[in-house]
């Protein structure tokens, strides 16, 4: 049974088909990679997944559930959450309020009772803060609560966003080249944290990624896209190995 | 009907004044992407030079207008480059827009130390007279033939430059990518100071034919007709030279058959309206493109 | 963990900074004229000071909170000062307890400020940054001009509107012409003082800043800082825009009611409601700090009386607003000129002479 099924999924820009009858399916836990030469669409694909982009044609189901021309808000509501390539964190924001935005939809007071400090107010907002900091302690964030989001270091920076997105409780989980920019040693430290949150979130998680390393280490299946097109799906070595997908990532 | 058609010429007048200043901010939204706030504020400079110069100092006509155009180049480019560029790759537009509003009120105010709040009434340049048409029963003014004649050859010398010559290729590439336009060879600062430049020098044009054929000038005269010009910039499409002719001249004459059938005060409301209108039906105008964020 | 969840009253002292420093100023200001030593000039000048104060708190919401730029914000303040007095005018012979009468006033102006806000801000919130200043700047002008150009009468029947003149409200002999177009209103009740300034003034306090730390809060700064990341996160952007903007609107309106009631009569000019005063404001938020509410009330209050009280230098007040303006924007956002302070900023210097010895 798949949590994220997707078919036919289309998408032209002045003509020019950036993706392509795109189709996968991710089952429930599954660490999946999508994976191809620069500019094949894989952001293109997370921009349709989450609603950034309207497709031409195809249809996304999550857990059954047609979440296909929904707005971005809603789909977050109904579970998917992404990072992105070029991270967007809240940054005048502190390292705490940009995971309690995202426990925004978790927690529910109303302006009134935020304005005028009610008790719902000074409890809702005391069970945001432990949860927050729960959040924060498994990216080793804590210490660095009060800090101004952009003041964090890059890797830092990614690993809050990743916090940020799991803090509104998806089922599936996009993440955009979380190891862009980042050192072996970080990169190493990243790998075990996303196995970490794929196994105590129960998380099912689609990644973006060019470090090979880092792939053939953590993920399962992978989807190969080039010029917008898939070009293989499979089990991870199976599809490293594959000649074309070499062709693909070295030229002729 | 003779008079719908006296309104309709007038509004042509007043709308191509509209052409002109809208240009300025047009070419300056396509290259510097920025809404030049202060753009209306030059086209009173513009006026009080030449009113400077003919009413306080008895110069020559020909010599105050090219004085204004002088100065009023060089107070473009000054700007650009002492508050402008300094921001150029700033986090926020926000930040270059209140900059610029900042730059309007220095000017607004430095004209109102020199010459006072009080209205000032405007030589007209223009000395040859009306034409009357149909018996007289239709007066054309010499101030909306110059007017309208003005604007037409500003439009074709304008476009002739930015397809024919080198520098307004330059103005093509660097509206449409300035990272790509640098590494071409393109000398981006120097091409958007020369947009300022001309800009600029259109403003001068532009206060003085207002100031023609509405004579009177304040220190405010040119900030209603710079925010005008802009709506009609957005109106045509922002970045467009001819949707600048277009949205100016549309704008204009709905201002003036507002003025004539509903009244003076509800003219200005409409222009608004239309703005807003614009803006929510069709965002990029009449002859605009789209951007779009990446993600 | 715990000890980590007890540093939280940090904004909390904060805050209290803010509410202490009006409050002291209150108490020093009330001080100083029992004993007779502010001039009457001044004492004229205390509640447009409320008003300002008000004004540029609430705008600040929509500048530095929201990080969306308007310029029509004076236009909100007029709808306030109109819907205020009208209030206040018809309800003069009904409702005699002056405080009731005047804390309705103020409720009705910002109520009335608080729906045009929504209103106009449901179609024009889409825009962002230079389009959606020329459309608030936009609206601004329409509102000043429409009000500027309305007729409101009152008789046996009821209401009657015009946009021309008082003869064609067609009102009855016992009717009364309410608003009178370009005059406005005439006779409004003079309620305003210093007193009922603050606290105002520490109700908009109030409501901003628990608003800004709480989860509304948090929603519409994260639509400041990251848009598309905001709705990636399941934040319903067009409500959290729509709601900062609203409230700036009511907040204006207070302002507005505050000033309209100050005064005899209150018509819509170019000079108190026009896109001008908008800028003002704007001048005092921007000079203030973007974002940062104490310091658009010291803005507020430093750039209105420094000027009266150097009068000298009154013809270049606004002359050296604008350069200040001008400066600032260049010292705080030029990315040069942050990169020189960030090589050549104190606390390093410091630190790297503390190391030397």
């Amino acid at each position: 049974m798949a949590l994220l099924s997707v078919n036919n999924l289309s998408i032209s820009f002045g003509g020019l088909r950036a993706v392509d009858d795109f189709n996968i399916q991710i089952k429930k836990g599954q660490l999946y990679g999508l994976i191809g030469p620069n500019g094949a669409g894989k952001t293109t694909v997370f921009n349709l997944l989450t609603g950034v982009y309207r497709p031409d044609e195809g249809i996304v189901l999550l857990d059954d559930k047609n979440i296909t021309n929904l707005k971005t808000m809603d789909i977050n509501k109904c579970g998917v959450g992404r990072t992105f390539q070029n991270i967007r964190l809240f940054k005048k924001l502190s390292v705490l309020d940009n995971v309690k935005v995202g426990l925004h939809n978790r927690f529910h007071y109303n302006t009134f009772e935020g304005i005028l400090r009610l008790p719902k107010y000074r409890r809702l907002e005391k069970m945001m803060n432990e949860e927050a900091y729960r959040l924060l302690e498994v990216f080793d964030l804590d210490g660095e609560a009060k800090l101004s989001a952009g003041n964090l270091p890059y890797g830092k920076q990614r690993k809050l966003e990743i916090a940020r997105t799991l803090a509104t409780n998806p089922k599936l989980l996009l993440l955009d080249e979380p190891a862009a920019g980042m050192n072996p040693n970080e990169t190493k430290e990243l790998m075990e944290t996303i196995r970490f949150v794929r196994d105590n979130f129960a998380m099912t998680i689609l990644l973006i990624e060019h470090d090979m390393k880092l792939v053939s280490g953590i993920c399962e299946e992978l989807t190969v896209l080039n010029f917008g097109k898939i070009l293989i799906s499979g089990e991870t070595n199976a599809v490293l190995n594959d000649s074309r997908v070499i062709t693909a990532y070295l030229g002729e | 009907m003779i008079s719908l058609i006296t309104y309709l010429i007038n509004g042509i007048s007043l709308g191509s004044v509209y052409a002109i200043i809208a240009l300025g901010y047009t070419m300056v939204y396509g290259i510097a992407k920025m809404l030049n706030f202060a753009h209306g504020d030059v086209i009173m400079v513009g006026s009080f030079t030449v009113f400077w110069g003919i009413s306080m100092q008895g110069f020559n006509p020909v010599l105050s207008v090219l004085l204004s155009i002088a100065l009023c180049i060089t107070l473009g480019i000054t700007i650009e480059f002492i508050a402008y560029r300094p921001l150029r790759g700033a986090a926020s537009s926000l930040v270059v827009l209140i900059t610029a509003i900042g730059v309007s009120y220095f000017l607004q105010n430095i004209a109102l130390l020199i010459f006072g709040a009080n209205t000032k009434s405007f030589t007209s340049l223009i000395n040859f007279g009306p034409v009357r048409l149909f018996e007289g029963q239709i007066i054309i003014s010499g101030e909306t033939i110059a007017t309208i004649i003005t604007c037409l050859i500003i439009m074709v010398c304008l476009t002739l430059f930015i397809k024919k010559t080198k520098p307004g290729q330059a103005m093509l590439a660097v509206s449409e990518d300035k990272g790509a336009a640098q590494l071409m060879g393109i000398n981006v600062n120097g091409t958007i100071t020369l947009t300022f430049a001309i800009g600029s020098g259109l403003a001068a044009i532009a206060g003085i034919l207002l100031c023609s054929a509405y004579p009177s000038l304040s220190p405010y005269t040119g900030s209603m007709p710079g925010i005008k010009a802009f709506i009609a910039a957005v109106f045509g499409g922002i970045g467009s030279i001819p949707g600048a002719l277009i949205g100016g001249i549309l704008l204009g004459v709905i201002e003036i058959l507002g003025r004539a059938y509903i009244s003076s005060q509800m003219a200005d409301v409409i222009v608004f309206m239309v703005l807003i209108i614009v803006l929510l039906v069709k965002p990029t105008g009449i002859l605009g493109r789209k951007l779009q964020e990446k993600v | 963990m715990k000890d980590k969840l007890k540093k939280m009253p940090k904004t909390w002292l904060d805050n209290l900074i803010t509410y202490g420093m009006v409050i002291i100023v209150f108490l020093l200001v009330q001080m100083f004229i029992s004993r007779g030593l502010v001039s009457n000039l001044l004492q004229g000048l205390l509640v447009p000071l409320c008003v300002y104060v008000i004004l540029a708190i609430s705008l600040n919401l929509t500048v530095g909170i929201l990080g969306e730029l308007s310029l029509g914000h004076a236009g909100f303040m007029c709808i306030g000062a109109f819907s205020g007095a009208f209030f206040s005018k018809v309800m003069a012979d009904i409702i005699t307890v002056t405080a009731v009468r005047f804390t309705l006033a103020i409720l009705v102006g910002a109520l009335f400020a608080g729906v045009f806000g929504f209103l106009i801000g449901m179609p024009v919130l889409r825009f962002r940054g230079d389009y959606l200043a020329i459309v608030t700047l936009a609206f601004g002008e329409i509102i000043k001009n429409v009000v500027n150009a309305l007729f409101v009468g009152v008789d046996s029947r009821g209401f009657h509107f015009s946009l021309k003149d008082s003869m064609s409200l067609g009102l009855e002999a016992d009717g009364d012409v309410i608003i009178k177009g370009a005059l406005g209103i005439i006779g409004t009740p003079r309620n305003s003082n210093f007193t009922v300034g603050i606290v105002l003034v520490l109700i908009t306090l109030f409501i901003v800043l628990n608003l800004i730390n709480s989860r509304d809060g948090r929603a519409i700064m994260s639509i400041r800082d990251n848009l598309i990341a905001s709705e990636s996160i399941g934040i319903n952007v067009t409500k959290y825009k729509l709601m900062a903007f609203s409230i700036s609107a009511a907040l204006a309106g207070v302002a507005g009611v505050l000033y309209s009631h100050n005064l005899n009569s209150v018509a819509a000019t170019p000079k108190n409601f026009g896109y001008n005063m908008s800028i003002m404001i704007l001048v005092f938020v921007v000079l203030g700090g973007i974002g940062n509410i104490r310091g658009s009330i010291i803005a507020a209050v430093v750039l209105t009386l420094l000027p009266e009280m150097l009068r000298g230098l009154n013809n270049y007040r606004m002359l050296i607003y604008a350069v200040v303006l001008i400066a600032m924007m260049l010292f705080n956002w030029s990315p040069q000129i942050l990169a020189w302070r960030e090589q050549h900023s104190i606390k390093d210097f410091l630190r790297k002479r503390r190391k030397v010895q």
